[in-house]
C-alpha cells in the first residue's frame, strides 16, 4: 500500500535518494564482476570446476524455489514450511528406497527402483503439501497476512519435528545408487551424478512450464493468481486451482528432495530451514510469481554460492549463508521485483 | 465531582495499580528467596528450586522485556519481525565489548568495575552500557529498518529473518575479521565485570540482586510500552496497524512512524540483551539462533499481541515451560503414569502448534487486545460484499 501511496507523488524524480541507490548498486555489480574475473584469470581451470558444481546446486535450488514462487504467484504467502517439507520429502527417499527398498550402489535395479521412489517421493510431496494448505492455510485465507505467514512458520517447526523424530538430530549419509565416477573434458571434471541431476530436473523443469503455459489447468492458475474473483465468475474452481498449484509444488520439492539425498550424500532435520532461506532467495532474484525466474534465480544463486565457497579468492565457507542472506537483503533494497518481475506492489 | 476528574483519577488508579502489583510479585519472589527459603526445611527449598528457581524468575523478566520490545513492532505497528533476536546479539555483545577485558588493545575505565588484574579492555559502568546497548540496537533498528520498511509486509518480514541470521553468524566467525578479532568466535566472551552500584558490588553469583535488577528493567518496560500505546505515537502506531492507507490519508507519515517503531521496539532487544548477558555473565554467539526469534514471537502471539498484559503473560508462561514446565511436568506425568515420554523432545511440536492452533482458532492471543479482536477476525471479502453492496444502492 506504501508503495501506491507514495509512488503517484514521485514519480520519475531524480532524488538524491534515487541517485545514491542506483550509484551503490552499479559499485556493489562492480565488485562482483572484478571478484569473479581476478578469480577466472588467476584460475581458470578451477573456475570452471567450481562453475559446474554451482550448476549442480542451483538445479535443486530451482526446483525448491518454483515451490515457493508457484504458491506466492497465487495466494500471496511466503510458505514458510516449504523448504522443511523439501526436507521431508528427502527423509521419505531415504527411508523408502536405502532403508526400506535396500537399493545401494549403482545397478539395473537399483536405477528403476530410483525411478519408481522418485514418482513416490513427488506425490508425498504433493500430498503433504496438499494437506497442510487443507488444513491450515485455506481457513485463513481471508485473514490478514500475519495470520497465514505466522501459521507457515508453525508447520515449518512441526515439520522440522517430524523430521527430528524420524532420522534423529544428526545428519545420516546416504549410501547412493548413482555412480559415483567422473567425466573429464579439458582437465573440469564433471560427477555422473551431476548429469543424473540434468536429466531428472531439466525434464521436470520443462513439464512444469508446459502444465503452467499451456494447459488448460495452468491457464486457471494463472487467472486465479490475477483476480480471484473474476475467476470464480469465470467458472474456474478457485479451490481446487490452489490445491492443485499445492500439489505441483509439493511434487516438485519431492523431485529436489530426492536428488538432494541421492547427489549431496547427506540428510538433515534442519535441512530445510537453510535450503528453503536458499530457495526463496532464489525466487526473488528471479522474480516471486515467475516460473522461468525461480530457474533463472536458483542457477545464479547457486552459483553464487559456489564460487564464494569454492572460489581461491573469496570470502570461504564459513561466511556461505551470511552471502545469501547479504543477497536477499541488497535485492529487497534495491530491486524487490526481482531480475524478471515486475516492481513488487500490493494489490488495494 | 465532574466526569473529567473521575476519569483522570481512574486513569491514575488503573496506572498506580499495575505498578503495587508488580512490585509486590516481584518482592514476594525476592523476599521468598532472601529471607524465607534459606530458613525452611530442604523439602520446600528442593520444591522451589525444582519448579521456580530464582534464575529461571530472573529470565522470565528478561523474556518479558524482550518481547515487550517486539510487541512495539509487531502488536502496536503490524510489521512481522522475524529476526528479533539480532538484537538479542547486539545488545549482548555490547555488553561482552564494553564490560570485560576482551577488546585488550584499549585501556578505558569509565565509573567500571574491572577485576583485580584484568584492567585492560573497556570497562564501562552497568548503567551506561545498559543505556549505550539500548542506542547501538536502536541504531542497528534503524539500519535494517531503514531501506526496507517500504517494501510489502511479508518481504519485510524476509528482511529481518536474513538479518536475524547475519548477524549471529557474524559475531560466531567473527574472531578473525581482516585479522581483528572482534566477537571472539565461537567461545565467546566470557568474565564480565561485576556490577557495582554506588560501592555496593553484585557478584557474579548473586541471583537475589540480579533479579530485582533485571525485574526493574521489566517494570520499566511495561511502563514505556504502557506510556508509548497511549502517546500520540503509539495511537500512530495502532493506526497504522490497522489500516495503513486510511492512516496516511489522516496524515500519519508511514514511513517515519514504522520506523519509529522498529528503532524503539529494538531497545527492548538490546536492553534484554544486555541484562541477559550480566546474568550469565557472558554472551555466547551460539546461543542466537532462529528458534529463539519464534519463542519471542509466539510469546507475543500467544499472549495477545498489542496488549502489554497479554504479552507478559504470554512471556512468563512460555518462558517457564521452556526452561521448567516442560522438563518438570513431563517428569511429574512419566512419574505417575509410568510412562517413559522425553517430554523436551517435543518443544518443536509444540511451538508449531501453539502457533498454528492460535491462529486458527483464536487468533487475537489468550488475553487479547479489543481492537486486534476486531481485526484479525475481519473478513476481507465480507468486506468486498459489503462494497458492492453499497455501490448497487448507489446505483438504484
Amino acid at each position: 500500500m506504501t508503495s501506491v501511496a507514495s509512488g503517484v507523488a514521485r514519480k520519475k524524480k531524480f532524488t538524491l535518494s534515487a541517485i545514491l541507490i542506483r550509484i551503490s548498486s552499479l559499485l556493489i555489480i562492480g565488485v562482483a564482476v572484478y571478484w569473479l574475473g581476478l578469480n577466472l584469470t588467476k584460475d581458470p581451470h578451477q573456475f570452471a570446476q567450481v562453475t559446474i558444481n554451482g550448476l549442480n546446486n542451483g538445479l535443486l535450488y530451482a526446483l525448491i524455489a518454483l515451490g515457493y514462487t508457484l504458491v506466492y504467484g497465487i495466494i500471496e504467502l511466503i510458505n514458510f514450511a516449504h523448504g522443511d517439507l523439501f526436507m521431508l520429502t528427502s527423509v521419505f527417499s531415504f527411508a523408502i528406497l536405502t532403508e526400506l527398498f535396500g537399493a545401494q550402489g549403482p545397478s539395473a535395479k537399483n536405477y528403476a527402483l530410483l525411478l519408481l521412489v522418485l514418482l513416490m517421493t513427488m506425490a508425498f510431496g504433493a500430498f503433504l503439501n496438499v494437506s497442510i494448505e487443507r488444513l491450515a492455510y485455506r481457513r485463513l485465507r481471508n485473514a490478514p497476512k500475519l495470520a497465514p505467514l505466522i501459521t507457515a512458520v508453525g508447520i515449518s517447526f512441526v515439520l522440522q519435528w517430524i523430521g527430528l523424530r524420524w532420522v534423529g538430530s544428526v545428519p545420516v549419509n546416504v549410501n547412493t545408487v548413482l555412480p559415483s565416477g567422473k567425466y573429464e573434458i579439458a582437465g573440469v571434471e564433471i560427477a555422473y551424478k551431476t548429469f543424473a541431476i540434468f536429466l531428472v530436473t531439466v525434464p521436470v523443469l520443462i513439464l512444469l512450464a508446459y502444465v503452467v503455459d499451456k494447459t488448460k489447468r495452468g491457464r486457471a492458475m494463472r487467472a486465479t493468481a490475477q483476480d480471484k474473483d473474476a475467476s470464480r465468475l469465470m467458472g474456474i474452481d478457485v479451490n481446487q486451482t490452489i490445491t492443485f498449484t499445492f500439489a505441483i509444488a509439493g511434487a516438485a520439492a519431492g523431485t529436489a528432495g530426492i536428488m538432494w539425498a541421492q547427489t549431496i550424500g547427506t540428510v538433515s532435520y534442519n535441512l530445510g530451514f537453510q535450503l528453503g532461506l536458499i530457495a526463496f532467495t532464489s525466487a526473488v532474484l528471479g522474480g516471486v510469481g515467475n516460473l522461468y525466474g525461480a530457474v533463472l534465480g536458483g542457477l545464479i544463486i547457486g552459483l553464487i554460492q559456489a564460487y564464494n565457497d569454492g572460489l581461491a579468492i573469496g570470502p570461504g565457507q564459513r561466511w556461505s549463508q551470511t552471502m545469501v542472506f547479504t543477497i536477499l537483503i541488497l535485492l529487497m533494497v534495491y530491486r524487490p521485483g526481482g531480475l524478471l518481475g515486475e516492481t513488487a506492489q500490493e494489490k488495494v | 465531582m465532574s466526569n473529567n476528574s473521575a476519569a483522570a483519577h481512574t486513569l491514575a488508579t488503573s496506572n498506580r495499580k499495575w505498578a503495587i502489583g508488580f512490585t509486590s510479585v516481584v518482592s514476594i519472589i525476592f523476599l521468598l528467596n532472601v529471607f524465607i527459603l534459606p530458613n525452611s526445611n530442604t523439602q520446600v527449598q528442593r520444591f522451589f528450586n525444582a519448579w521456580f528457581s530464582l534464575t529461571s524468575m530472573a529470565e522470565i523478566m528478561i523474556w518479558v522485556l524482550m518481547a515487550l520490545g517486539l510487541n512495539i513492532i509487531v502488536g502496536y505497528a503490524g510489521l512481522l519481525d522475524l529476526g528479533y533476536v539480532a538484537f538479542w546479539a547486539l545488545g549482548g555483545y555490547v555488553a561482552g565489548w564494553l564490560m570485560s577485558p576482551f577488546l585488550s588493545n584499549f585501556q578505558i575505565n569509565f565509573f567500571g568495575n574491572a577485576r583485580e588484574g584484568f584492567e585492560f579492555g573497556i570497562h564501562f559502568h552497568v548503567f551506561f552500557v545498559l543505556i549505550l546497548g539500548g542506542v547501538f540496537t536502536a541504531i542497528w533498528g534503524v539500519i535494517i529498518g531503514g531501506p526496507t520498511l517500504r517494501l510489502k509486509s511479508d518481504y519485510l518480514a524476509l528482511v529481518t529473518l536474513g538479518f536475524g541470521e547475519i548477524i549471529p553468524q557474524f559475531m560466531l566467525n567473527g574472531s578473525d575479521i581482516g585479522g581483528l578479532n572482534v566477537t571472539n568466535g565461537a567461545q565467546g566472551i566470557g568474565g564480565l565485570d561485576e556490577i557495582n552500584l554506588f560501592g555496593y558490588v553484585i557478584g557474579t553469583f548473586a541471583m537475589p540482586e540480579k533479579f530485582l535488577m533485571v525485574s526493574l528493567l521489566a517494570g520499566g518496560m511495561i511502563f514505556f510500552s504502557i506510556r508509548l500505546r497511549d502517546g500520540r505515537l503509539g495511537r500512530a502506531w495502532l493506526a497504522i496497524r490497522e489500516d495503513e492507507l486510511a492512516a496516511s490519508m489522516m496524515g500519519v507519515p508511514l514511513w517515519r512512524t514504522k520506523f519509529s517503531s522498529y528503532a524503539i521496539g529494538a531497545v527492548g532487544g538490546g536492553v534484554g540483551g544486555v541484562a541477559f548477558a550480566i546474568l550469565v555473565g557472558g554472551v555466547y554467539a551460539d546461543r542466537f539462533n532462529f528458534v529463539i526469534s519464534i519463542i519471542i514471537l509466539a510469546m507475543v502471539v500467544l499472549g495477545g499481541m498489542g496488549n502489554v498484559w497479554g504479552v507478559v503473560v504470554g512471556a512468563a508462561v512460555l518462558s517457564w515451560i521452556n526452561s521448567i514446565g516442560l522438563v518438570q511436568v513431563g517428569e511429574l506425568i512419566n512419574n505417575t503414569f509410568g510412562t517413559k515420554f522425553n517430554f523436551p523432545s517435543y518443544q518443536f511440536l509444540l511451538f508449531g502448534l501453539l502457533l498454528v492452533l492460535m491462529m486458527l482458532f483464536r487468533r487475537e492471543g489468550f488475553i487479547p487486545e479489543a481492537r486486534i479482536r476486531m481485526v484479525m477476525n475481519e473478513d476481507k471479502t465480507a468486506d468486498e460484499e459489503k462494497l458492492s453492496d453499497e455501490t448497487k444502492i448507489g446505483h438504484h
